[in-house]
């Protein structure tokens, strides 16, 4: 079964390290201070998370405290999903 | 205004390696070319005709036949050092600037250099002493390069000439590539060929037979932060910098040909544009550039400007389509990897001046850093002002007011400008404090480097590299001329002069002058107390005020917009070129070995499906398109035709 965390994992894999999968990312990296993602980058998170989980985030939400790591995103849209459902 | 090339050394068949490299660099000086030959020394040049039309033809000699001179440029005070010789007794044969060097030279030795005011790569044979002396102005405005081969030392004005030499050929020296996917430009002496090397501004080399010594003559220096200002009435300071403004593009009106001047629409052209107005007795010819896209194009400005000054003002449009048109000559004649399309609107540019029958144009590059007009200066004395506070949530809203032309910025909440900006956690003592968001996010486009390249770079760090050549008083500057001297030392000689500058106008024959970077006027506004440039968040306030009476109020307290150009959005999409397919296809990828192929297909295949890219994005594409394309021209590799597909 595919998780969230592997739907973001392939989504940053795919789009920002450009299919390199031998770049080791951790769960727990930060995805800025790697140099993964620039600002621009933040916008095609955000529309991938509203595309693919159904989640409508708002301004307050897109904070690097949510989504700065797949571990922080993975948890987000969980919470989100769970919250959604209920 | 030229291009030489040259050797010191025994070398068989000089004549002919002579006329190869002449032929190289023919588009520098289209107007007359010549050769001088000596046992063991040997100089070509090709003449754009400026000053001293009828009898400045070169190589030169003096009377002697001693001493002997290939030049490129001009030596704007020549008038004046002229009269000081005639004073002294000196009898001159010809009307040019030329002849000034070399009198200047027999009298000085190299120590004639501090007195040149001018923009000037030039090489002497001096016969009495058996040495070749290769020399360049303080700021790099013209180039001089230079290789060794089987104990001979080759040097040019452009890299094709020395790649005439039997035995030296191209090959890209992944150094000098992590350094332009890192910091814009190669540090020199480092060119992007492995083995080839740029004598540095502001230097002079000096070789005999068995020794090359290589020194500088004079040094960019900034008071100590904390010593008292020797410069303290604003007013003062203004009406000094509008008389040596003045002087500055009075030396550079110098010409047996007409002057004309580009006219961006910014504050820095229309300077410039405006005192030269007044100087000629013919109306004044201007020249620009316009976009389709807004976000690029300051053509009401442009129009506003030429119109105030009464110029006979021409325009190119560069529309969708040009820049991937006339990219691979950009590359050809940049001769190194580019990673912004911003000098192909410049090639542009120039064309039209040489359609319209100019050879010499005045610029105002060079503003920007001696009065510190960068975005760059701006942000970093943001970032200290967070980083005093790192908790706050006000202070990181001001990155929006330094950067209205990025929407993706626009958007962004205060904890992610913070995080961009490593407000929270930057050593506000690092000497690269101000270019480290630059450097960090320019380098993540090498993300897209090969196994192979990265392998071969065994963790070089190009940024740490810069660091370890800062001079010894750097870390006593205020953080203001730290900032000014990294974009001055490192990034205007090695991108702003020489790929959208130099290179760019020669490619059509035409000289390029640059007023702000007169050396007076250089050292003048080093001395000035930082809050004269940069006060508060408004760039070049003090030339703002000694442009009081020059300028349209509109044009005067306009806020800077640099100078950019459309990137990937250039190459992709609709009649997208077939050369760009074939540069960027897995298969050429792989055989130039310095990029994944992988990688490199899916961004290619991003751009080409969403309009915006970022700034990593953009850097990546462009960076590796102009990197197979310089491999493909100078490593002897077919470039693809450029057809629409």
């Amino acid at each position: 079964m595919v998780t969230i965390k592997d739907k973001v994992r392939t989504f940053i894999v795919d789009n920002f390290l450009f299919g390199d999968t031998s770049y080791q990312l951790s769960d727990t990296a930060s995805l800025i201070e790697n140099d993964i993602m620039d600002s621009t980058a933040v916008l095609e998170l955000v529309a991938f998370i509203e595309d693919n989980f159904g989640i409508a985030m708002v301004d307050s939400d897109v904070v690097p405290a949510n989504l700065d790591s797949i571990e922080r995103l993975s948890s987000f849209i969980s919470a989100r999903a769970k919250a959604l459902a209920a | 205004m030229c291009g030489f090339g040259g050797y010191f050394g025994s070398i068989r068949d000089a004549e002919a390696l002579l006329t190869r490299m002449t032929a190289a660099i023919a588009h520098r000086g289209p107007d007359e070319q010549g050769k001088f030959v000596a046992p063991d020394a040997g100089l070509a040049h090709a003449r754009l005709s400026v000053i001293g039309i009828g009898d400045g033809q070169q190589p030169m000699s003096d009377v002697s036949g001693n001493l002997t001179i290939a030049f490129n440029g001009e030596i704007f005070n020549y008038v004046e050092l002229r009269e000081g010789l005639i004073a002294k007794g000196r009898r001159f044969r010809t009307s040019s600037d030329t002849e000034v060097i070399l009198q200047l030279y027999d009298e000085l030795g190299e120590d004639c250099l501090p007195l040149l005011n001018g923009d000037f790569a030039f090489a002497l044979w001096d016969n009495r002493h058996r040495r070749m002396v290769l020399a360049r102005d303080r700021m790099g405005v013209r180039p001089l390069f230079f290789t060794s081969k089987d104990g001979v030392l080759y040097f040019a004005s452009e890299i094709k000439a020395l790649l005439k030499v039997p035995g030296v050929s191209a090959e890209i020296d992944p150094i000098a590539l992590d350094q332009i996917f890192t910091l814009w430009a190669p540090i020199a002496p480092r060119t992007a060929f492995r083995n080839i090397h740029e004598l540095e501004p502001a230097s002079v080399m000096i070789a005999t037979e068995g020794q090359v010594m290589v020194k500088r003559y004079w040094h960019l220096d900034y008071p100590h932060r904390d010593a008292p200002s020797k410069v303290t009435n604003e007013d003062d300071a203004a009406e000094e910098l509008q008389a040596l403004l003045t002087d500055a593009v009075r030396l550079r009106m110098r010409a047996d040909v007409p002057v004309g001047s580009y006219l961006s629409g910014g504050l820095d052209s229309s300077v410039v544009s405006a005192l030269a107005a007044g100087m000629t007795p013919r109306r004044l010819q201007t020249f620009s550039v316009t976009f389709d896209s807004t976000e690029h194009d300051e053509s009401a400005f442009q129009t506003e400007m030429a119109s105030a000054l009464g110029t006979h003002h021409r325009a190119i449009a560069c529309r969708p389509g040009d820049i991937a048109r006339v990219f691979p000559d950009v590359i050809r004649f940049a001769e190194r990897p580019i990673i912004r399309t911003a000098p192909a609107p410049l090639y542009q540019l120039s064309g039209l001046v040489r359609q319209a029958g100019l050879k010499v144009v005045l610029t105002g590059e060079g503003a920007d850093e001696v009065f510190a007009g960068y975005d760059v200066f701006k942000e970093a004395r943001v970032r200290r002002f967070c980083g005093r506070q790192p908790a706050s949530r006000m202070r990181p809203q001001l990155f929006r007011r330094l950067y209205p032309y990025l929407p993706g910025l626009q958007q962004q909440s205060v904890e992610y400008l913070s995080a961009f900006f490593g407000t929270g956690n930057t050593a506000l003592d690092d000497p690269l404090f101000s270019h480290r968001p630059r450097f960090k996010t320019t380098a993540a486009a090498k993300i897209f480097f090969s196994g192979d390249l990265r392998a071969a770079l065994k963790g070089y760090d190009a940024a740490e590299d810069l660091a370890s050549r800062l001079p010894q008083a750097f870390s006593l500057w205020h953080p203001l001329h730290q900032a000014q001297y990294l974009e001055t030392r490192f990034l205007l000689p090695g991108y702003i002069l020489s790929s959208q500058g130099d290179r760019m106008a020669m490619a059509h024959g035409i000289e390029g002058r640059f007023p702000f970077l007169d050396p007076r006027l250089v050292e003048f506004a080093a001395r000035l107390p930082p809050e004269m440039k940069l006060k508060g968040l408004v760039e070049k306030h003090i030339l703002r005020k000694a442009a009081k009476h020059l300028l349209p109020t509109a044009i005067r307290e306009r806020t800077k917009q640099p100078y950019r150009a459309p990137d990937a959005s250039s190459f992709v999409g609709a009649g997208e070129l077939d050369y760009v397919r074939d540069c960027l296809s897995e298969a050429s990828i792989a055989a130039g070995g310095l990029f994944n192929a992988k990688a490199v297909a899916s961004l290619h295949e991003k751009c080409r499906t969403q309009p915006v890219s970022g700034f990593r994005d953009n850097a990546a594409f462009v960076g590796i398109l102009s990197t197979q394309l310089w491999q493909k021209n100078f490593t002897g590799q077919e470039v693809g035709a450029a057809k629409a597909a």
